[in-house]
């Protein structure tokens, strides 16, 4: 196991951050932590880092103990905090030099793990690093927890913030730095981005809801769901919400996705509800279910 | 009443010394539209957005906002807009029923408005048992409703959201927008950027900006017709990488 999680918790004061947190992560597998802020993604993160100390519970990542052995971790864990831990006054390329520095190695030695990402900002070498634009200050902080050729590297909220483009421009990145035999453990509160990790566990209010695959993990979910349109989304919500058979009704884009609590219902019913409550462009037709509903199902 | 322009955006450019933050663009928004205005990082956004809310005088071009000229009358724009973002919202050492207070004044409310609207507030959004604690201390879903609320206090024409759903859980993003939606019926025009491209679906229209210009500007549905996509996060990803 690259990380090894078991019965963690973390209090602070009244607020339990992580409550009996246990999972495991596979050698070169990318598993993601997906849930919104205040889940406690980022404390996990601290205590697998060395940076916390956990309440009880014990954890390891590279096999190493992350209290007893936490300056070993140091050296084969690559970290990058939510907020990028850049050093702003600090060209691109200092901020590298500074980074392979410290940890004993040089910028040459390792260039051809972030070859492909440091091209893109070696344009811009002489440039601080804070007058970069989010998205370069993401490509330049990822070289910079890559460059000591970490087995494991942390990534806490790397794209929170970053526009679409930005955003699949960086899974291709890991994907490609999976390749080459680096474990990565990434949160994220963007539901889309979960389908793209080997395997997810859903978490929010310090409490892990379910660990799977992504294909495995919709597949939990009790209801069959169907998108629902009129011409008027707002009267839809409310004339859903006064449905006496809905079970759940949450806009999905253009659409809504509509539950309903009878095992054997028949659409054709609801569009005639729909119908008598005035709607018009009446659409009503099965749908797949996605990471988003689930996690919403198991959060409610 | 969805006829009447409450933004009108002609030619309207932005410049810090040779670079164009925002080139001429154009575009016009109806009263109780929802209006989504998206872009990559970097593309313009804000720096078009502080424009329409009288906080940055333009290079050139002209705009209106709630009948209000940018160049000659910021003041008269700002009084008649709501504006809320990620950033910039609440007091965190204050209590909720004193930054209600406090931005009531602001926006020039008095005394008995400030508690009629804050005893609408406690009963709408089920405010008891919070009224009275530091917003510091409550969730993050908590605070962008009570300051989507606070944004409109005064009832204002435009409400301007910038970002203002990132990092909440998946629940909270819908029933903020069932918010938006309310807000919309009411009358009051929402000005919204986001990063969710299904949130771009939610829209009445979107416009999408890249480098400092409108690239596309219509319905959601027409939208993934015009660019032959099923998604606006296909429409978006076409448009931004060119």
């Amino acid at each position: 196991m690259s990380i090894s999680v078991q019965h963690i918790n973390k209090s602070f004061k009244k607020v339990q951050a992580l409550n009996n947190i246990t999972f495991d992560v596979k050698e070169g597998e990318l598993f993601g932590l997906i849930g919104p802020d205040g889940a406690g993604k980022t404390t996990l993160f601290r205590i697998l880092t060395t940076l916390l100390f956990a309440d009880n519970g014990k954890a390891t990542v590279a096999n190493f103990d992350v209290v007893e052995n936490y300056k070993s971790i140091r050296n084969h864990v690559g970290y990058m905090p939510g907020k990028f831990s850049l050093y702003q006054d600090l060209t691109v390329e200092e901020n590298l030099e500074f980074f392979a520095t410290i940890f004993g190695t040089t910028i040459e030695e390792n260039y051809d793990l972030i070859k492909d990402i440091y091209i893109q900002i070696e344009p811009f070498k002489t440039r601080r690093a804070g007058k970069l634009s989010g998205g370069m200050k993401q490509k330049l902080a990822l070289c910079c927890a890559l460059i000591h050729k970490p087995k494991v590297l942390f990534l806490d909220e790397p794209t929170t913030g970053v526009d679409p483009v930005s955003r699949k421009e960086f899974w291709e990145m890991l994907k490609r730095l999976q390749t080459k035999g680096i474990t990565i453990l990434v949160s994220t509160p963007y539901m889309d981005e979960a389908a793209l990790c080997d395997r997810i566990a859903l978490i929010q209010d310090g409490r892990i809801l379910e660990i799977d695959t992504p294909k495995e993990i919709v597949k939990h979910y009790p209801k069959k769901i169907y998108n629902v349109k009129t011409d008027n989304m707002y009267k839809l919500i409310e004339c859903l919400n006064s449905y006496e058979h809905l079970y759940s009704v949450y806009p999905f884009g253009e659409y809504v996705h509509y539950t309903d609590k009878r095992d054997n219902f028949n659409p054709k019913e609801l569009y005639q509800f729909l119908e008598e409550m005035d709607a018009v462009h009446i659409t009503i037709e099965p749908t797949e279910t996605t990471i988003e509903d689930t996690f919403m199902e198991l959060a409610k | 009443m969805k006829s009447k322009n409450v933004i009108k955006v002609e030619n309207l450019t932005k410049k810090f010394g040779d670079f164009i933050a925002v080139n001429a663009i154009n575009f016009e928004v109806k009263t109780g539209e929802i209006f989504g205005f998206l872009g990559a990082n970097g593309a313009g956004k804000t720096t078009a957005m502080k424009m329409l809310i009288g906080i940055s005088t333009p290079t050139s071009g002209n705009a209106e906002v709630a009948g209000f000229d940018v160049f000659t009358n910021p003041e008269g724009i700002k009084k008649s807009i709501g504006y809320m973002s990620q950033k910039f919202a609440l007091y965190d050492d204050l209590t909720v029923k004193e930054n209600i207070t406090f931005f009531g004044g602001i926006y020039g409310l008095s005394r008995k408005q400030i508690e009629e609207k804050r005893g609408l507030l406690v009963e709408e959004l089920g405010l008891h048992d919070i009224i009275n604690k530091l917003v510091g201390s409550l969730p993050l879903g908590w605070k962008q409703k009570i300051s989507f609320s606070v944004a409109l206090l005064h009832n204002p024409k435009i409400v301007f959201l910038d970002e203002p759903t990132g990092g909440v859980d998946p629940i909270t993003r819908r029933q903020f927008w069932e918010m938006i939606y309310k807000t919309a019926n009411n009358g009051t025009t929402v000005f919204v950027t986001t990063h969710y491209m299904d949130e771009a679906e939610y829209c009445d229209r979107v416009s999408i900006m890249v480098d400092g210009k409108i690239e596309a500007l219509n319905t959601p549905t027409q939208l993934k017709e015009q660019f032959k996509a099923s998604t606006m996060n296909d429409v978006f990803l076409k448009l931004a990488r060119g």
